[in-house]
């Protein structure tokens, strides 16, 4: 059973797994997809890449910005039945640009993918750890999940 | 006719009213009595328009004269209005045309000397190539005369020097050869880059009347200037550096600082960097300038107090390398130098760039002007300005008064240089006083603490509340907290206030008002931050009296055109009211909302930051919102069991598995404990949970105390903003007793 108790002005309640159990009663504010002040994720509403989502990192920032931007966005509007095979060449302008800043963009063994387009809530503050540093990582979207929800060094 | 007579009917009485009226109210002079006596008369006497020749012809001319100075009157409203429209118009499609790569919006002089140079300019390329590498190491003056023969070689210098000269303003005759110098490179670099002919070559036209300012240019500090940035210049790169320094004047340091940014940033840290990212994410191409007056590359701040005195590695105070906690290493810095353009390259870049000019401080600001001008007198116009100046570390006052041999051995912790010579200082010293008990503090305690465990160093933390974290935290979970501390090897000094600091027998000797004394080698003074806001009087900005900082909008607007994120801007939350945040995640969020608005979002800042601290192995949390201990708090904890607590920690710190059990027995018997006695007892009662801060009955603030990942629900409650009845049923919302 949970155990309550009052310290002045503040309350201190301690509640076992069990008290925990039944679903929350609590009132949830139902959420606009639309609204324009909240953070976007990766596509916007209208379909559109957010190219300032931090699930992206410094990739369309970057020295290579320019050409990342049109290789992804090439992707995102292919309809091809292979999604992306129309736009090999500017793929592979964004694979040369990246070539030239090895430091920025490593190369890693695995074929550069382009991201996966999931949406990652919270991608506040940095570090957006190989998102700056790594393209072929697949797992760019995953990595970042890190960040501001889970910073602890123990 | 007609139409015109009957106008002029009823036209006539109404300005022979009107005139009788004005002639009434001017002063009676003299002069003007007579006038009048002579004139009065007659206009009483007349009745009708056309009614006594003199009296008519009188009303009709004045009838004649104000219609015709009003119509004179409206038709210059009329043109100035136009003007200034087709003005704005003018500038506006400068604008645009710069970003987009239209050549056509060239001014008619640049293109001609362009198109001649273009061709010789590909040509000179490949010559000029090999010579700056041979002259880079040479100083400027002797370069010059080095280079000059190469560099006429090509045409290009020749052929656009005329032009450039012609468009400064005769008046300026000898500050011209300085801009033109300052421009030349401008437009050679541009020129040299594009040979498309971007309208960026269009700058140096704009920037002709900026830097016409008879502010001196001073060449000399800036021929002082150490070229410093001439690594592996680039293949386009190259010729710019040759052509400035054929350059009569030896600007060649002039280079490094462009004259001109379409984006500006005042200060290098995180929010900086944050809106550099955002800019460039929104506006393509965009150029963006960071002026930061400290030697380093944007780096994020929170490792030097936590991350990088864990770090096995001993060369850590060079690399800055920590590890996250998904065990990937990484960086403080948050990119590497190849991510920046060099600040020469900025103006050329074609797909725009970001470039940091480090080393300088902006000293005044020209808000009509849209100009800054900097500690070496260089001016800088722009387009959008950032002013992201954080803060520098306060001080004590008794401690500023106390004389040089003590202020030797204070250290005020904020940047990396700071951190290397903490560093330094506690494998040399015996005993280190922390004064402060709030985040940074705290935290710099405990990375001395472990510390300590190797080197035997004495350390000490002494702060005016009576635990850790006193302001955040409510009072039994900051004595807990307390403990923690305690266990890593802290000796704590509560309730201290310093009353003098003094320099005795080689030691540090430290007075409190109570009458106690602590004896210490070195002082970290970590008492809170003193937000930048120098600029505020040159550029007429308000100052928050309440808590410091620019004062600015929701959408994080000083002014139009000037925009301030992070530690320096005091903004309007929404949600939260009025207020200024000095977090990390604060500085990402608030510097990405002033990229997007720089970049024409209109957004207000909405989405919470958050932040977190960790103080030893045991306590970790995150919050969200105003986590102030004087509000009302609502704490929800998970009834510890064995799991909770990590098993190394426990071992680690000494407290057995035997004390859970036992608090586990007086958990429901014990009294309410604000002594420190029975917080012993209660050690491991909070062991995770979620406190909820209350602000007229509605969560303002949210702590997530041992518990992660559950930022977005907090997030969404402080964002609701709702009265809730039961927060015990918002509590479940966290899953606090799963990992």
């Amino acid at each position: 059973m949970s155990y309550c108790k009052q310290e002045g002005k503040d309350r201190i309640i301690f509640v076992t797994k069990e008290d925990h159990e039944s679903p929350s009663n609590a009132d949830l504010v139902a959420d606009d997809p639309n609204d324009p002040y909240e953070e976007q994720g990766l596509i916007l509403p209208n379909g559109d890449i957010n190219w300032n989502c931090p699930c992206l990192g410094g990739m369309a920032s970057g020295p290579c910005g320019s050409q990342f931007k049109e290789a992804f966005s090439c992707f995102h509007y292919s309809s091809e039945e292979m999604k992306g095979s129309d736009c090999i060449d500017r793929f592979r302008n964004m694979q040369e640009c990246m070539q030239k800043y090895p430091e920025l963009y490593p190369l890693e063994e695995e074929k550069e993918t382009p991201p996966h387009t999931e949406v990652v809530p919270d991608q506040d503050s940095f570090p957006p750890p190989q998102s700056d540093l790594s393209v072929s990582d697949s797992g760019l979207l995953s990595d970042n999940t890190l960040p501001t929800d889970s910073q602890t060094v123990s | 006719m007609l139409k015109c007579r009957a106008l002029w009917r009823k036209l006539a009485p109404l300005a022979r009213s009107a005139s009788t009226a004005c002639r009434h109210n001017v002063k009676t002079t003299a002069l003007n009595n007579g006038r009048r006596h002579v004139l009065v008369p007659a206009t009483r006497m007349s009745t009708g328009p056309a009614a006594g020749g003199g009296g008519g012809n009188q009303n009709t001319l004045y009838v004649v004269l104000v219609g015709a100075t009003c119509l004179g009157g409206g038709v210059y409203a009329y043109m100035t209005v136009r003007g200034d429209g087709k003005r704005y118009e003018e500038r506006i499609t400068e604008i645009a045309s710069r970003s987009q790569k239209d050549p056509e919006s060239l001014p008619p002089v640049v293109p001609e000397p362009e198109a001649e140079a273009a061709p010789t300019s590909d040509e000179s390329i490949p010559a000029a190539e090999p010579e700056p590498s041979p002259t880079e190491p040479v100083p400027a003056e002797e370069s010059v005369t080095e280079t000059s023969p190469e560099a006429n070689s090509a045409a290009a210098p020749v052929v656009e020097e005329p032009p450039v000269s012609s468009e400064p303003q005769v008046n300026l005759v000898e500050s011209a050869a300085e801009p033109a110098a300052d421009a030349f490179p401008e437009e050679a670099t541009s020129v040299v880059e594009e040979a498309a002919g971007e309208p960026v070559t269009e700058e140096p036209v704009t920037e002709e009347p900026v830097t016409e300012e008879p502010v001196t240019e001073a060449p000399p500090p800036l021929a002082a200037e150490p070229e410093t940035v001439q690594d592996a210049p680039a293949e386009v790169e190259s010729p710019p550096e040759a052509q400035p320094e054929a350059a009569p004047e030896t600007e060649s340091a002039l280079l490094m600082i462009p004259s001109h940014a379409p984006y500006l940033l005042i200060g290098g840290g995180t929010a900086s960097f944050a809106a550099a990212r955002s800019i460039r994410a929104r506006d393509p191409g965009a150029k963006v300038l960071i002026v930061t007056n400290e030697p380093n590359l944007p780096y994020m701040r929170p490792p030097l107090s936590k991350e990088l005195w864990f770090s096995d590695d001993l060369s850590v105070t060079e690399t800055l390398r920590f590890k996250q906690w998904n065990g990937k290493e990484r960086s403080i810095y948050f990119q590497p130098s190849s991510f920046y353009v060099k600040p020469e390259d900025l103006s050329g870049a074609e797909n725009g760039g970001v470039a940091v000019l480090t080393g300088k401080r902006v000293v005044h600001m020209d808000v009509r002007g849209n100009k800054v001008k900097l500690d070496d007198d260089t001016e800088i116009s722009y387009d959008k300005c950032l002013i992201a100046t954080g803060g520098e570390p306060r001080n004590l006052q008794v401690i500023e008064k106390a004389g040089d041999e003590v202020m030797k051995r204070i250290t005020l912790f904020r940047k990396i240089e700071d951190f290397k010579s903490l560093d330094n200082v506690s494998r040399n010293a015996n005993s280190i006083t922390i004064i402060g008990g709030g985040f940074l503090g705290s935290e710099i305690a405990c990375a001395l603490g472990r510390r300590s465990l190797e080197t035997g160093l004495e350390v000490i933390q002494m702060f005016p509340e009576k635990g850790n974290m006193g302001k955040v935290l409510p009072e039994y979970l900051s004595n807990w907290t307390t403990e923690k501390v305690k266990r890593e090897g802290v000796k704590i000094v509560p309730e201290a206030l310093v009353k003098s600091v003094a320099f005795k027998d080689d030691k540090l000797e430290i007075l409190l008002k109570d009458g106690r004394q602590v004896k210490t080698d070195h002082i970290v003074a970590a008492v809170g931050l003193e937000p930048n806001v120098d600029l505020a009087k040159s550029a007429g900005l308000e100052v928050d009296s309440d808590f410091g900082g620019f004062r600015v909008n929701a959408e994080l607007q000083a002014r139009s055109n000037i925009w301030v994120a992070g530690d320096a801007a005091c903004f309007y939350d929404i949600r939260l009211g009025r207020r200024r945040v000095e977090h990390h995640d604060h500085a990402v969020v608030s510097g990405r909302l002033a990229g997007e608005n720089m970049t024409g979002a209109n957004k207000p800042y909405w989405h919470q930051s958050m932040f977190w601290s960790d103080l030893g192995p045991d306590v970790g949390y995150e919050a969200i919102g105003i986590v102030d201990s004087s509000l009302p708090t609502v704490g929800i904890f998970a009834k510890a069991t064995s799991k909770d607590t990590p098993k190394a920690a426990t071992e680690q710190s000494g407290t057995g598995i035997r004390s859970e059990s036992e608090t586990e027995a007086t958990a429901t018997s014990a009294v309410a404990s604000s002594t420190p006695a029975p917080v012993v007892e209660h050690k491991d009662e909070y062991g995770k949970g979620v406190i909820f801060y209350l602000r007229d009955k509605v969560v303002v603030g949210i702590i997530l105390w041992n518990v992660f990942n559950r930022m977005p629900i907090a997030r969404k409650i402080i964002k609701d903003g709702e009265e809730h009845v039961d927060l015990n049923e918002v509590a479940k919302l966290f899953n606090i007793h799963e990992d």
